[in-house]
């Protein structure tokens, strides 16, 4: 992980015929976190989709070396298998071992629930998960979209302990909350300070 | 290769586990006891309409599984998730092809053979509805998946895959039920040309119609 990259150089966000933002640049390097900030509906999700290259950025440029591992609001883990089934098919796909799910798993505090099927965890639970399939992957860049909703202060805590030890391996963080999170000295991005002005 | 292994291994898994395997088999035996209800009970006449009955019925059974095969994991987050890991979407759909058809043809192909009984075809008859069958059902599942990556985010998507998928099928349909009387072999060739061209362009197809219902 240790030339984990991401960079952006004057990035605007066109949806639905409306300029979100533009003029967004950031570089991050090993062990670097962002935090995006600003009210709802101002683009921090699409600016995460847009770094994941899911969306296509209206103007400049993104450059990513490391894997990606995102989560947004959708669990992307299948219903009616064990929860360590549903996360190893992703760890099949991402060449990961069954000790590293293990590993995500315990990080988590989500070992107890391993075979119970996905769709009788509850909605802390089910973002645990979804932070676990992260963990799992063991890509470079994390891309967290609101990752402490519905999470319990212990929960919470769980979730900088592994923020912490990715960014202390030489990872990068990104997330997008409306709340403070627990990351270490993040770069602040206030989305807000990039919107583009009415009648554009 | 094991990474399509792993996607199409997933997908036998759901089919087998929603039991939507059975939808489309349970259909064609549903129409083959139904046709001579409304026929009567000629078996000279149900031998000679019974063949392209059955094709009819192939390829409505096709289109039973379509609000199942790309709309849930679009909706879930899986598509996007597959992405990020740098998989195109065309071996996605190469892998999703490969497990809905073997999940789709095989049994109908098995149920077709208690259906012509109830159908009085004869032994020739049956033996070309199978080859037939065998060419033509990776291209009905070809085009429902098509049909599936074209409607996923739409509502009410199962009526309008109707609507698209029943004017691409018609050559399939043409050139199948034009086997079962056909000692030459030409439609057999023509059927062969129709599938491979369906299940050629289903990956390349339904991958840009799954970029682009991207936002």
């Amino acid at each position: 992980m240790s030339d984990a990259a991401l960079r952006l150089n004057d990035v605007a966000c066109l949806r639905g015929g409306r300029l979100l933002f533009r003029g967004v640049s950031l570089t991050l390097g090993p062990g670097d976190g962002a935090l995006l900030t600003g009210p709802n509906g101002i683009g921090k999700s699409s600016l995460l989709r847009v770094c994941a290259g899911l969306l296509p950025a209206f103007a400049g440029t993104i450059e990513r070396t490391g894997g990606i591992a995102m989560t947004d609001e959708r669990l992307a883990l299948d219903m009616d298998v064990p929860l360590v089934k549903a996360l190893g098919f992703w760890a099949n796909l991402d060449g990961a071992g069954r000790d590293a799910i293990d590993r995500a798993m315990a990080a988590m505090a989500l070992t107890p629930l391993s075979d119970i099927p996905v769709r009788m965890l509850s909605t802390g639970q089910r973002k645990r998960a979804m932070l676990a399939r992260v963990i799992a992957s063991g890509a470079a860049i994390w891309l967290l979209d609101e990752p402490a909703n519905g999470l319990d202060t212990a929960s919470i805590d769980l979730l900088g302990r592994a923020v912490a030890t990715h960014l202390a391996a030489g990872g990068i963080v990104v997330s997008a909350s409306h709340q403070p999170l627990p990351i270490a000295a993040p770069t602040i991005i206030a989305i807000d300070a990039y919107l583009a002005e009415d009648g554009e | 290769m094991t990474m399509l292994w792993h996607l199409a291994r997933r997908d036998l898994a759901q089919s087998w586990r929603s039991a939507g395997l059975w939808l489309p088999v349970a259909f064609l035996l549903l129409v083959a006891s139904l046709y001579p209800f409304a026929v009567g009970p000629d078996a000279a006449l149900l031998a000679r309409t019974g063949g392209g009955m059955l094709w009819i019925a192939a390829l409505l059974a096709s289109l039973l599984p379509v609000d199942r095969l790309v709309a849930p994991d679009r909706d879930s987050g899986v598509l996007d998730q597959i992405a990020l890991r740098g998989i195109g979407e065309e071996m996605l759909l190469i892998a999703r092809l490969a497990a809905h058809w073997i999940g789709f043809g095989p049994p109908l192909m098995i149920a077709t053979l208690p259906a012509a009984a109830l159908l009085k075809l004869d032994g020739a008859t049956i033996l070309r509805l199978e080859i037939g069958l065998a060419i033509g059902t990776p291209a009905l599942a070809a085009l429902g998946l098509l049909v599936a990556t074209l409607t996923a985010g739409l509502r009410s998507s199962g009526a309008l895959a109707g609507l698209l998928a029943l004017p691409l099928a018609v050559p399939l349909l043409i050139f199948g039920a034009g086997t079962l009387g056909d000692g030459s072999g030409a439609a057999l060739k023509f059927l062969g040309a129709a599938s491979l061209m369906l299940v050629a362009i289903t990956p390349f197809a339904g991958g840009a119609a799954i970029r682009a219902g991207r936002e």
